[in-house]
Order: C-alpha cells, then sequence, then structure tokens
C-alpha cells in the first residue's frame, strides 16, 4: 500500500495535544490500514510468544503481528526465527496448527519445503516430468525464502518486527520498564494454562484501559466490596520516554485513609460482604520489594501482569475495527513448589475471562465500541493527572493513555508525513 | 440392567437437572449447594485439559469459594444483564468405586443477553466424581471441560 492512499482518508487529529483522541479512530477502516502499515508492520516490536514454548530445535508456535500469522520457531542452531506463515508460491498458509515440532515446512498446496531458517529447499516437479513442464531457467529456489523478521528475546519473551531499523529491546523499552520486566521474569518460567477472550472492541480500546490506573478501583469493585484494596495505597506509574511503554505498580499499605472513597461517593462500601473462603487470596510477598501489583504494558499490544501471585502475559490481536482478541498465557516458575502452585492456580480466579478483577474489562470496551457506532466527530478527554505522558507517583492519572496516544501519533503521522 | 443402575442414573440425571436450574433461573445462591464442603470446581478448556495443564478459568476448592463467587457476582462485578439455557446429555456412569459416583455429562450453553442477542455460548463435558451426602448427590469434584479456548467477552456466571 502506498502512503499516498492514506492521506485523504485517515484520521485527523483535533489538535497537537494528547488529551483530546477522536473517537473515530475506533471505527475507521482507513485508519485500520495504516496501523498495520505504520505499526504492526513498522519500528515496533510485537510480542510472539515464550521462549519456554519452544525449547527445542524444530519447535515452532503460530502467533500473529496484526492480522498477520507468524511461525516462530527455533532452527537446528537453537537460534530463533520469525517468518511471516505464508507459501512464498501462491501464499497459501503453511501451518494451520497453534504449536508442534517439526524439521521442515511443507506446504500443502504444491508442496514447496522450508527449513527452520525459512530457506525453499524443494519445489515439487521443478524440473517436470520427462522433461515436460517444470521450473524455467531463470527459476532460483535461493530467490525465494519465507518473508522473515528480527527477532529478538528478552527475559523469556520473544518479540519479532517487520522493520529492521527497530531499536534494540532494551532501548525501545526504556530503562525503568526494562527494569520492572526483569523484576518479574527473573527465572526460569512454565505455562500453567492458556485462553483467549474476544472482546467486541477496537484492539486500542482494550489498550487504554490496560494503560487506565484511573479506573481499576472505580470499575473494578472485587478488592473495595470485600475491602480489600484502594486506590490509595502507595504505588506508581511509569512512562518511558516514546510513551508506548508503562508500569502502574502498587503496594498494600493497610494504613491509609478511606475518606477520598467515601467523599468521591464511589459505588459499592456494603460491609456485609466478607470473604468465606479467604484461602482465595492468601498471597507470599515472593519478588520480596511489597509490589502487590504490577501491570506492565509494552507497545503495540503486549501486557506483562502480576497481581499477588498471578502472573499471566497477555497478547491482543486486532480482529478488525470493532473486535479483538485478547491472548492469556498464564505462568508460573520452573522452580515453584507445590505450595505456590496452588497459589497460583487460586489467585488466577482474580484474572481472565472470568477474573474477579478483569471481567468487567471485557465488557467495558464494548460499552466504548457501541457509543464509536456511526460517529466521526468528538473526542474523547485524557486530562486526569495533566497533559503529558509522564511518569508520576500518583495512580489517579491517565498518563499512560496519552503516553501510548503520544507513540501511536509518531509512528502514524510519520509514516502518512 | 438391574434396577439399581437405572435408579443410579435416574439420580444423576437429576443432579445435573437441578444444578442447571438454579444456574439458568437465576438462583444462583443454591448452585453451590449442590456441591461438597470441600469440593474442587475447575472449568478449563480442552486444550489445557489435553496439555495437563492445571489452571482454572473459575478455580475452587471449597464450596466457601463457591459461595464467594456468587456474593461477588451479586455485590461487586459489572457485566450485562444475561442468562444461561444448558441442554445436558444422559449422563455417563463410568464407574462406582467406594461410593464415588465417575460420571461424564456432555453440556451445551446458550446465552441470552438482556437485548435479545443470542449465542452458543459454550459447549462441553462435566467430568464429575459424585458423593452421596445425607440423601442427595453432591459434587465433590466438578471438572468443566470446554470444547473452545475463546470465550465471547467474558465468562461472569458459572458453567
Amino acid at each position: 500500500m502506498t502512503t499516498e492512499s492514506f492521506n485523504d482518508s485517515v484520521v485527523q487529529w483535533p489538535s497537537e495535544s494528547l488529551t483530546e483522541i477522536p473517537y473515530d479512530l475506533f471505527s475507521s477502516r482507513a485508519q485500520y490500514n495504516l496501523e498495520n502499515e505504520a505499526i504492526f508492520k513498522g519500528p515496533a516490536w510485537n510480542y510472539l510468544c515464550l521462549d519456554v514454548e519452544i525449547t527445542n530445535p524444530g519447535d515452532y508456535v503460530v502467533s500473529q503481528i496484526g492480522e498477520i500469522s507468524i511461525i516462530v520457531v527455533r532452527n537446528e542452531q537453537g537460534e530463533i526465527n520469525a517468518m511471516v506463515n505464508r507459501c512464498a508460491h501462491r501464499g497459501a498458509q503453511l501451518c494451520q496448527k497453534r504449536s508442534g515440532t517439526t524439521r521442515k515446512f511443507s506446504c500443502v498446496y504444491h508442496a514447496w519445503s522450508y527449513d527452520l531458517d525459512g530457506k525453499l529447499t524443494n519445489v515439487a516437479f521443478s524440473k517436470g516430468i520427462k522433461n515436460q513442464g517444470g521450473m524455467p531457467k531463470d527459476f532460483k529456489q535461493e530467490d525465494h525464502p519465507l518473508r522473515s523478521l528480527r527477532t529478538t528475546e528478552f527475559c523469556g519473551l520473544i518479540f519479532g518486527s517487520f522493520d529492521a531499523a527497530v531499536p534494540e529491546i532494551e532501548n525501545y523499552l526504556g530503562p525503568e520498564v526494562s527494569a520492572k520486566v526483569k523484576r518479574v521474569l527473573n527465572r526460569q518460567v512454565k505455562v500453567i494454562g492458556r485462553n483467549t477472550q474476544i472482546l467486541p472492541n477496537n484492539w486500542k480500546i482494550y489498550m487504554e484501559n490496560v494503560k487506565d490506573s484511573y479506573h481499576a478501583s472505580i470499575l473494578h469493585l472485587f478488592f473495595t466490596t470485600f475491602r480489600l484494596n484502594r486506590l490509595t495505597q502507595a504505588g506508581g506509574i511509569i512512562v518511558d520516554e516514546s510513551g508506548g511503554n508503562h508500569v502502574s505498580f502498587s503496594k498494600l499499605d493497610n494504613n491509609m485513609s478511606n475518606k477520598e472513597y467515601k467523599d468521591g461517593e464511589v459505588r459499592s462500601e456494603s460491609n456485609k460482604v466478607k470473604l468465606a473462603d479467604p484461602t482465595l487470596l492468601e498471597g507470599v510477598d515472593e519478588f520480596e520489594d511489597g509490589i502487590t501489583l504490577q501491570i506492565l504494558g509494552i507497545f503495540p499490544g503486549f501486557i506483562l501482569q502480576q497481581v499477588r501471585n498471578s502472573l499471566a502475559v497477555r497478547q491482543v490481536l486486532p480482529k478488525g475495527t470493532d473486535k479483538c482478541e485478547l491472548l492469556w498465557t498464564y505462568i508460573g516458575f520452573e522452580d515453584d513448589d507445590e505450595e505456590m502452585d496452588k497459589r497460583r492456580l487460586r489467585q488466577a480466579n482474580l484474572v481472565g475471562p472470568a477474573g474477579f478483577i478483569s471481567m468487567e474489562d471485557g465488557a467495558v470496551g464494548g460499552f466504548v465500541q457501541r457509543a464509536m457506532r456511526g460517529v466521526t466527530e468528538d473526542f474523547s478527554i485524557v486530562k486526569m493527572g495533566g497533559h503529558d505522558a509522564n511518569s508520576m507517583e500518583s495512580r489517579v492519572t491517565e498518563s499512560p493513555i496519552r503516553g501510548f496516544w503520544k507513540k501511536y501519533r509518531a509512528l502514524t503521522e510519520d509514516f502518512v508525513a | 440392567m438391574n434396577k439399581s443402575i437405572i435408579e443410579t442414573q435416574f439420580q444423576v440425571q437429576n443432579l445435573n437437572t437441578l444444578y442447571a436450574s438454579t444456574i439458568d433461573n437465576d438462583r444462583l445462591e443454591e448452585w453451590p449447594y449442590h456441591f461438597t464442603e470441600d469440593c474442587f470446581y475447575r472449568i478449563t478448556t480442552k486444550e489445557d485439559f489435553d496439555e495437563g495443564l492445571p489452571l482454572g478459568i473459575i478455580y475452587a476448592t471449597s464450596r466457601n469459594m463457591l459461595i464467594d463467587r456468587v456474593t461477588s457476582l451479586r455485590y461487586a462485578n459489572i457485566y450485562e444483564a444475561q442468562c444461561y439455557r444448558h441442554i445436558n446429555s444422559a449422563p455417563l456412569i463410568l464407574s462406582v468405586k467406594n461410593d464415588t459416583l465417575v460420571v461424564e455429562t456432555n453440556f451445551t450453553v446458550v446465552r441470552v443477553m438482556h437485548d435479545g442477542d443470542s449465542m452458543l455460548f459454550a459447549s462441553g463435558r462435566y467430568l464429575d466424581k459424585i458423593k452421596k451426602e445425607a440423601d442427595d448427590l453432591k459434587f465433590a469434584e466438578r471438572v468443566v471441560v470446554v470444547d473452545s479456548r475463546k470465550f465471547d467477552t467474558l465468562l461472569a456466571i458459572p458453567l
């Protein structure tokens, strides 16, 4: 797609400010197409899978960048390759299974085969039959590998990029966000489960939600109802220099006043509600720093979550302008003992499609998306905590949302400029 | 088939029907009492189950945890008004050991939203261990293995 073809139809921003977000960003097909070129195929690191999901040579998973299907495979030398899941011949998808182990990728359509580096190794009937048919002399197998991506590994997370010019991962994340990834993923992880939530909204609405610490204890009332949490807890917000990556974290602090909650007339302060079995929340300070909640977002669509002892990575995949999928991979560590295994399983009740503190995120995105139908005017207001996309101590802020749009604008506006 | 097998089959089917009735007719407060006090309840996907991954989308190790789930749905969680309709197969009684029945039953659940939108929300198998308590059968264990890994929007009401 040419740059020129976008200019007339993409969304126009009302101003240079990061506080006014036009609503048609969530419904415009032209904008969606622009995102595919400028963001998903642009200078961004897209999460693909966990290192431990492809342990041995030949292990592969099929992941996705934007809507593009990507094969991630460990080659014979133990290196990780990411390639577009599309035969170089006539474009058929090579792998249909979500994961597996193989020595080569062979297309079922005409049996063109590729090695684990994506090199074309065999073309069926390339010399024809009985000197009839076959490929012309100017056809060279080495000219037709699978389209390959740049890959990187960081703390057991595998990322890929279509753009070779993307900065090194730790520069991309910035030092503070990098440190918070290392804080959680500090040893060998193991997968304890996976599932997918189909969300009735644009992928960016979910990312705004992830970056919105303002809503956390207003919309999600589980902790408040059972009197287990307050936004007044100590914590902070980190937004990296690019804006695209963020961390929101908090520590339990039982001495804070509840006055702000009462004054703010936040729903639910019913005193009768108590947990009948509090072992659900029985946790340990496994990172030994008192942080009980850390939500970390990496641009464009990756989240690393620590909610007490419940750890997960989430991958947000666009499925059109008004739908996305949220892929949950729940993790523990290889050296977890039996007690820790059980703890993580019990605390997983907090998150996921049925999560006590996350199910609302499945619904609220739909409430926003529905209100966007037929809307080409107006914009949302993102001014909580100021105008900038900066780090701050208060979590009553929309700073990480402004950061998301700062990075988003940098990539999309550069592309059409 | 002897009379006691037919009777057991009938009792298990009755338990499944009563269980579905509490959920489908919004009597969620009764739902935990179809389980023993130290029950195990887990919703998982076929993919995780086959791979031996232990995660539960809902994971409860006591009846009290099920009660907490209902309390949370009633007082804390925000989700659009919706209801389920369970259609269960006849139960397949796999074994009877030490007063524990091992049973497998297929289910489909249709979800109807407040605005009338209706969809096939889930299909799968109940893998149960059922015990007799006083005169009633109760689930000592119910593992809900959902066929698909994908859940539309959210899973609030239990399966």
